[in-house]
């Protein structure tokens, strides 16, 4: 059986299919990370996307029950270069392809992942479709490629958001992250599920923060009717334009005096909220070594990324400084309001997959909401 | 942060001598922050007693000091040049102690110099194990239990406090672990322990639980003194702890790791290397982790550029030195620039989308006698890098990268059959057949877990290699007639060569069948880039690898254009001073408007810098590999038969300059109508063949010792009968000396010629007439095809039968007649032009009763062009490049010898302190790793800079033990005499003692160290620090043992030993000089703005 991947461009890559046998339609863009694959798989925010991998060995750690970011995978393919043909972790429970079997998602193999890579780099992500089924030829996967709507302006969030608030409990387990020094105040942030990564929740939690997880629709009487200490926007898939509504309560919090961190599709929504626009990248960033400058204190954090849109810097009012930066493509990575104790950053202080260096948001959040 | 500016200069230590453990990395690493911190404007001051180095090229540093690297020397060096700074990250642990050395003593304090890149309390406590350990246990990092001792009584106590054997002996600072071990018991310990406070400059061993088994994992790191902090690669050792990473197969980046585990080392590496105190620059840290639980532990960190840094700038293209270099003068990592992708900084993390492996190459057949068992003390002495796509695909190429006759990897010819016990030994016991025998095993399909314990390599690894042996079942199952186009190109993706293909097909020499029939079928290598950043950005430097993919990025230009080939992973025998010559073949191309393209698998180089060349392929030196880079470069489909188009971009390969590996390849190259630039691989044939090669010496009228060829023992007596006892013997096309004997008599004969073989592989045994007592001369030109002009002529001071590799030498000659040296020049030209040489040759003479023999000629570069480079200043690479490509000597104004001023003596480095069980007497078998230059205006001088250079320093006082064979004793009688004379006391054996005091001499008279004496003996003697040096010329066979265990003891003990009389004679010239007045110091740029004609060798040396 041969697997079929069909870029909207026309490109077709054939491969060994693994996972689930069928067909699936989305966004094809790649993750340079070369740790981390169960991480990324199950992170909300590649709901609608294929992601290839560029790292070429996948797999070889297999899954366990510890390092999900989520409930389940939510990404529409996997593509690699070569699968694990076995796995080799003290922590594992399943292998890759047993793990996406079950989960419905199919994955392709022995595919030049670096051409395909240069590619995406060239004309930008784009539509595709794969089959691991044989069930479809490759006109019908290209015009099903063509057909695809695309992220732009979809709401996406409201397919993996939580259906109802609920009480996070764990925090991160200090075999993998040193503890921070724990807070006196125990502040209650109530964070908006965009499509959170559990890990966010459990840097909170490690934080000091006691953690209300509510749905992305809630509005902004809602959350504050939680008595929060503070806001936080999480993580999510697509445009944030798809989610207008988001920005709206975001904007009425905005009103009131209360610590907001946002990341990711958060800290775009907040932009957004603030009278600023987003654009799409031509590729986006995905990956665990971008290089992001605080412009606050001069010093270069190694971040993990997953982003197709960002913040355009000339839109935001003159009281939002841009406080980071990607010394990569110079794109905005962070924002904070003037005078108001409001932040937000496009990288993932979480990491999950990817370095700690940016671990120090979630203090500095703690310590705005203590100071209130 | 901008550049210091209150700085102006920067004193760079380099590492000296090429030993095991610390090797041309440090060139590497020398180079690129010496040419970095000279572009911003620093004025450079280098010291490194190796003159085979890049680094050492007079335009590189502002002054370049060839000295030794002694506290002593380059205090003196400090008071002329006052730096204002110290940069000792970049040549290796020998930087390192020096500089701790010169800031405890208080040097760098009274001149005001900053230390810069590493400070005093870091270098301490990185190379201090009990600090170290104290300092991971403040910051809750876990080491392995341990303790220090300074006494055999402390150890002991340490070693019952850990509790259980076997325990890991670590003498402290140390070059590349030497003296280290793993002791499995109580005899073994006590032993080692004993050995590990000599050899310990401080006196301590540390004796360590062993994590014998674990995974061992090794990250790369930088911080700047902004607290920027990046890991530049992650390393996973194949073999897991207990043997020495520079022994251990190596892979990055990392494969057996989830995320949470490697951010958890991530974090660790930059605690240990903010605790450790490292403010700027790289480092390497070191982690066990336990397979069953993942517990870590912190095993130990380099505060500077190591191995495993050049190792990992090659493996990603993250410049390390150069990078830590601008660090040191104050940039921060977001200041500079990616070279790569040019628009983005190297304030990153380097992505790969490949996999590298890196093999260690070993020399244990120099060695009779040596354990070949792997430990926690390095033993190889190169190593060779290889990249692909996938595991399977690097490990592959990286086995036929080592040229150990492997075409990849796979076990030894009866590997069918080999026995399940001698397997299970060799899985069991850590040794350099360990991965031949897993072939085996898994050829024999023995269950992959039964591999995995034997081994402790992780399931993961097994699993790749075990399916690389599926695959190769199943294209020994077919022919090459049903061989189809899905399973041949699997293969080729697996990264097998086409011989390996033919070999499981049943007959290797099919190897170009396999090539035309892939290539008919389409199945052709891609090239892709080594970019940093996993093809996220474009990369604007063409550093390439193949694969078997979809898209080739190679894009060569239409440019004219050169291959240079190189000399592969280093050997004894063929190293750095190779490298060197390819690397000037590059900057000479590149002057003359060339494209130079570079080929080579050595990761330790600075030929696979990828600023050294204009194209760098990563990638093996085999006729596959290099044909696949030829067709891709020329554009042109190579056939058999057919002519390569005159007209194309491509104008040729070079192949004299990477030593015998290039060489190898120049038939092949030829006969597939590569153009081979320079000397013709037929005139190269003409001077190897020993029939056509003496009939061109008979026509030239130039004598040669009487020999023959032998292809068996009845034919070996015949010509030896001839010729007259002794004789050489050899096999012919070998490197280094390799398997290469002085016999006797006709038995000692028969017995060579039996063992011959297995070196040999079935080939010629050469038989030479051996010159006894002849003065040896070497002698480096270039010929233009019009005319030879003469680079160097040089003398070595041992006498014929030593290999030139390991005999020092002077130039010029100080003991050579005029009426000889004109008759060698003579002869020179004349071979020259005769072989129709274009480029460099080599040609060693010898002198024996007035008549002048020719003992070889090479028409390549040899091991001394560096050497002959530096005395002089003639960069002899370049021009030669130069004269390839089609100038003549005389349109390069180069016509004439040079002169030198003073004299220049090159001393060879010889690893047998990692060896004690070998014997250290010289013979024509090269065994040296590395060479020193010593220059001075007295030979003496010159001769005992080299020695202090080399490690040995000449004594000024004390005992001399002479101990000869009674044909040295005559001779020996003059140098104890002169000793005498200036005050040093005299002891010797029986014999010896007997014949000095008949002559007069007062000589204190020592046992024979045999089995039983109740006596004082030599070795007494030289435990009790009464011998200062020891003179010791190889005795019968009878006295053989005791000059054996003088020769052992004296390595371990580092007393200067002589086994020559000539160059104890050379020895005592120096000690007298040393007397009279003290050595002084010159750069080479001083030397040559000197310029002064050097005195003839008529004058008598003083």
């Amino acid at each position: 059986m041969t697997a079929l991947l069909v870029l909207a461009d026309g490109t077709v890559c054939e491969g060994e299919p693994f996972g689930a046998a069928t067909t699936q339609v989305g966004e094809v863009v790649f993750n340079t990370s070369m740790t981390g694959y169960q991480e990324i798989i199950t992170d909300p925010s590649y709901r609608g996307q294929m992601v290839v991998m560029t790292a070429p060995h996948v797999g070889n750690t297999g899954i366990n029950s510890e390092d999900v970011e989520s409930r389940q995978p939510w990404l529409s393919g996997f593509v690699v270069r070569e699968l694990s043909p076995l796995v080799s972790n003290w922590r594992a429970d399943e292998d890759l392809h047993t793990y996406l079997a079950r989960h419905g998602i199919p994955g392709i193999s022995e595919v030049d992942t670096r051409a395909l890579t240069r590619r995406i780099r060239e004309h930008g992500s784009m539509p595709a479709a794969l089959c691991t089924d044989g069930s479809k030829t490759v006109a019908e996967l290209l015009r099903m490629a063509r057909g695809w709507g695309g992220t732009e302006g979809r709401d996406l969030v409201r397919e993996v958001t939580c259906r109802y608030p609920y009480r996070w409990e764990e925090a991160s387990d200090p075999t993998w992250i040193a503890a921070p020094p724990p807070s006196s105040t125990s502040p209650h942030v109530v964070a908006y599920d965009f499509g959170v990564k559990y890990n966010i929740l459990r840097r909170l939690t490690s934080h000091g923060c006691r953690v209300t997880v509510v749905p992305a629709h809630t509005s902004a009487a809602d959350a504050l009717a939680l008595k929060p200490d503070g806001i936080f926007l999480s993580n999510g898939p697509g445009d944030p334009a798809g989610v207008p509504y988001a920005a709206e309560a975001v904007a009425s919090l905005l009103q009131h005096d209360m610590p907001i961190f946002g990341i990711c599709l958060g800290h775009q929504i907040l932009g957004l909220a603030l009278g600023g626009r987003t654009y799409k990248l031509k590729f986006g960033h995905h990956g665990g070594n971008q290089p992001v400058k605080d412009l606050t204190t001069g010093r270069v954090q190694i971040t993990s990324q997953n982003h197709n849109y960002a913040v355009e810097a000339g839109s935001l009012p003159t009281y939002v400084e841009v406080t980071h930066v990607n010394l990569n493509d110079g794109t905005v990575e962070g924002l904070q309001v003037r005078g108001k104790p409001v932040f937000s950053v496009q990288y993932h202080p979480e990491a999950s997959p990817g370095p700690h260096d940016a671990d120090y948001l979630f203090n500095r959040f703690v310590r705005l909401m203590e100071r209130r | 942060m901008p550049k210091r500016t209150d700085i102006h200069s920067i004193l760079v230590l380099g590492a000296g001598p090429i030993v095991i453990g610390q090797a041309c990395e440090f060139d590497y690493s020398g180079s690129q922050a010496v040419k970095a911190l000279k572009r911003e404007g620093y004025r450079i001051v280098l010291v490194n007693s190796n003159p085979a180095t890049i680094m050492t090229d007079p335009e590189l540093a502002d002054a370049t000091y060839v000295e030794p690297l002694t506290p002593e020397i380059v205090s003196q060096i400090i008071a002329r040049e006052r730096p204002d700074a110290l940069l000792p990250t970049v040549g290796g642990q020998t930087a390192l102690n020096l500089a701790v050395s010169l800031a405890s003593d208080g040097v760098l304090e009274r001149y005001g110099i900053e230390l810069i890149g590493a400070s005093l309390r870091a270098m301490q406590l990185a190379e201090d194990r009990q600090l170290f350990k104290e300092a991971m246990e403040r910051i809750g990092l876990e080491c392995p239990r341990s303790g220090l001792a300074t006494t055999l009584e402390e150890a002991r106590a340490v070693a019952e406090a850990i509790g259980r054997f076997p325990l890991l002996i670590r003498p402290s600072f140390t070059l590349g672990g030497s003296g280290g071990g793993m002791a499995e018991n109580e005899g073994d310990f006590v032993e080692m322990v004993e050995h590990g406070l000599r050899l310990s400059p401080v006196g301590s061993v540390l004796i360590e639980e062993s994590v014998l088994g674990w995974k061992e994992f090794e990250l790369e790191v930088m911080r700047d003194g902004n607290d920027n902090f990046v890991v530049v690669c992650s390393i996973e050792n194949l073999d897991p702890m207990g043997i020495h990473t520079g022994d251990s197969i190596t892979v990055a980046p990392a494969q057996t790791l989830t995320d949470k585990e490697y951010q958890r080392l991530r974090d660790q590496a930059r605690r240990v290397m903010s605790a450790v105190g490292v403010e700027t620059g790289g480092s390497n840290v070191q982690f066990a982790v336990d397979p069953a639980t993942g517990r870590v532990l912190v095993i130990e960190m380099n505060p500077r550029v190591s191995r495993s840094s050049a190792l990992a700038s090659k493996a990603t293209g993250f410049p390390i030195a150069k990078i830590a270099a601008l660090l040191a003068v104050g940039y921060t990592l977001d200041e500079l620039q990616n070279d790569i992708t040019r628009e983005t900084v190297a304030a990153f993390e380097p992505s790969l989308d490949y996999v590298v492996v890196k093999l260690p190459r070993w020399a244990f057949e120099k060695f009779p006698g040596v354990d070949p068992t792997l430990g926690p003390q390095m033993k190889s002495v190169g190593e060779a890098m290889a990249i692909g796509r996938t595991f399977k695909e690097a490990f592959n190429k990286g086995f036929r990268s080592l040229e150990i006759g492997l075409s990849g990897w796979h076990g030894h010819a009866p590997a069918r059959t080999r026995p399940r016990a001698e397997i299970e030994k060799l899985l069991r016991l850590p040794n350099r057949d360990r991965l031949p025998a897993v072939h085996d095993a898994l050829w024999q399909e023995w269950p992959e877990d039964a591999i995995c314990q034997a081994t402790g390599f992780d399931p993961w690894f097994v699993r790749q290699l075990a399916q690389i042996v599926a695959l190769e079942r199943e294209i020994h199952a077919s022919d090459l007639s049903t061989l189809s186009p899905g399973l041949l190109r699997k293969a080729k993706r697996y990264g097998l060569s086409d011989s390996r293909i033919a070999e499981l097909l049943g007959d290797v020499s099919q190897a170009t069948a396999v090539r035309s029939l892939r290539t008919r079928y389409g199945i052709l290598p891609t090239y892709a880039r080594v970019d940093t950043c996993a093809a996220e950005f474009e990369a604007y430097t063409p550093y390439l690898y193949a694969t078997y993919e979809e898209e080739d990025e190679a894009a060569p230009a239409d440019t004219p254009k050169v291959i240079i080939l190189g000399g592969g992973p280093n050997r004894i025998g063929q190293g750095i001073e190779f490298d060197y010559c390819c690397c000037h073949a590059a900057f000479a191309l590149q002057e003359m408007g060339y494209q130079a393209i570079m080929v080579n698998c050595n990761p330790e180089t600075v030929s696979t810098d990828y600023d050294t060349s204009d194209r760098l392929y990563f990638e093996p030196l085999t006729l596959e590999d290099v044909l696949n880079i030829v067709e891709v470069e020329s554009g042109i489909r190579l056939e058999a038969g057919k002519k390569f188009p005159a007209n194309t971009s491509l104008h040729g390969v070079i192949v004299q300059f990477g030593g015998q590996t290039p060489l190898n390849l120049a038939r092949g190259l030829a006969q597939a109508g590569v153009p081979i630039l320079g000397t013709s691989p037929d005139a190269i044939d003409l001077a190897e063949d020993r029939g056509r090669f003496g009939a061109l010496l008979a026509e030239l009228d130039i004598p040669c010792p009487a020999n023959g060829i032998a292809y068996n023992p009845a034919e070996a007596l015949a010509i030896a009968r001839q010729i007259g006892y002794p004789v050489v013997v050899r096999p012919s096309y070998v490197l280094g000396g390799r398997a290469m004997a002085i016999v006797d008599n006709e038995k000692a004969l028969t017995d060579y010629m039996n063992e011959a073989t297995a070196a040999a592989e079935g080939r010629a045994i050469l038989i030479d007439q051996f010159l006894e007592d002849a003065y040896e001369v070497d002698v480096d030109a270039i010929c233009d095809g019009e005319q030879v002009v003469i680079g160097g002529v040089m003398q070595h001071i041992e006498e014929a039968g030593i290999h030139s590799g390991d005999s020092a030498c002077v130039l010029p000659p100080y003991k050579v007649s005029y009426y000889h040296l004109s008759i060698i020049r003579d002869y020179t030209t004349r071979l020259g032009l005769a072989l129709n040489v274009r480029g460099l040759m080599n040609v060693q003479y010898a002198i024996k009763d007035d008549v002048v023999y020719v003992l070889e000629v090479n028409p390549r570069a040899s091991r001394t062009v560096p050497f002959v480079s530096k005395a002089t200043g003639v960069p002899l690479a370049r021009i030669a490049t130069q004269v390839m490509a089609g100038r003549t000597l005389a349109e390069l104004g180069w016509t004439a010898e040079p002169q030198v001023d003073g004299f220049f003596v090159k001393e060879a480095v010889l690893p047998f302190i990692k060896f004690p069980e070998a014997d250290t007497v010289l013979g024509p078998e090269m065994r040296s790793t590395g060479e020193v230059m010593g220059h001075a205006p007295r030979f003496g001088q010159a001769f005992a800079k080299a020695q202090m250079a080399a490690g040995s320093t000449l004594p000024q006082a004390g005992g001399v033990l002479v101990t000869v064979n009674d044909f040295d004793k005559g001779a020996a009688l003059k140098i104890a005499r002169d000793l005498w004379r200036l005050g040093f006391e005299l002891y010797g054996t029986p014999g010896t003692a007997q014949f000095l005091t008949r002559a007069g001499l007062p000589v204190t008279v020592l046992a024979k160290a045999v089995a039983g004496e109740q006596a004082y003996t030599t070795l007494d003697a030289m435990r009790d620090g009464k011998i200062q040096m020891i003179i010791n010329t190889p005795l019968g066979p009878e006295s053989r043992a005791d000059g054996a265990r003088i020769r052992r003891l004296a390595t371990r003990l580092d007393i200067p030993l002589f086994t020559t009389l000539s160059a104890a004679q050379a020895a005592v010239s120096g000690i007298r000089i040393l007397r009279e007045k003290a050595l002084r110091v010159r750069s080479l740029q001083e030397h040559y703005a000197a310029g002064r004609p050097a005195p003839t060798s008529r004058q008598q040396v003083p």
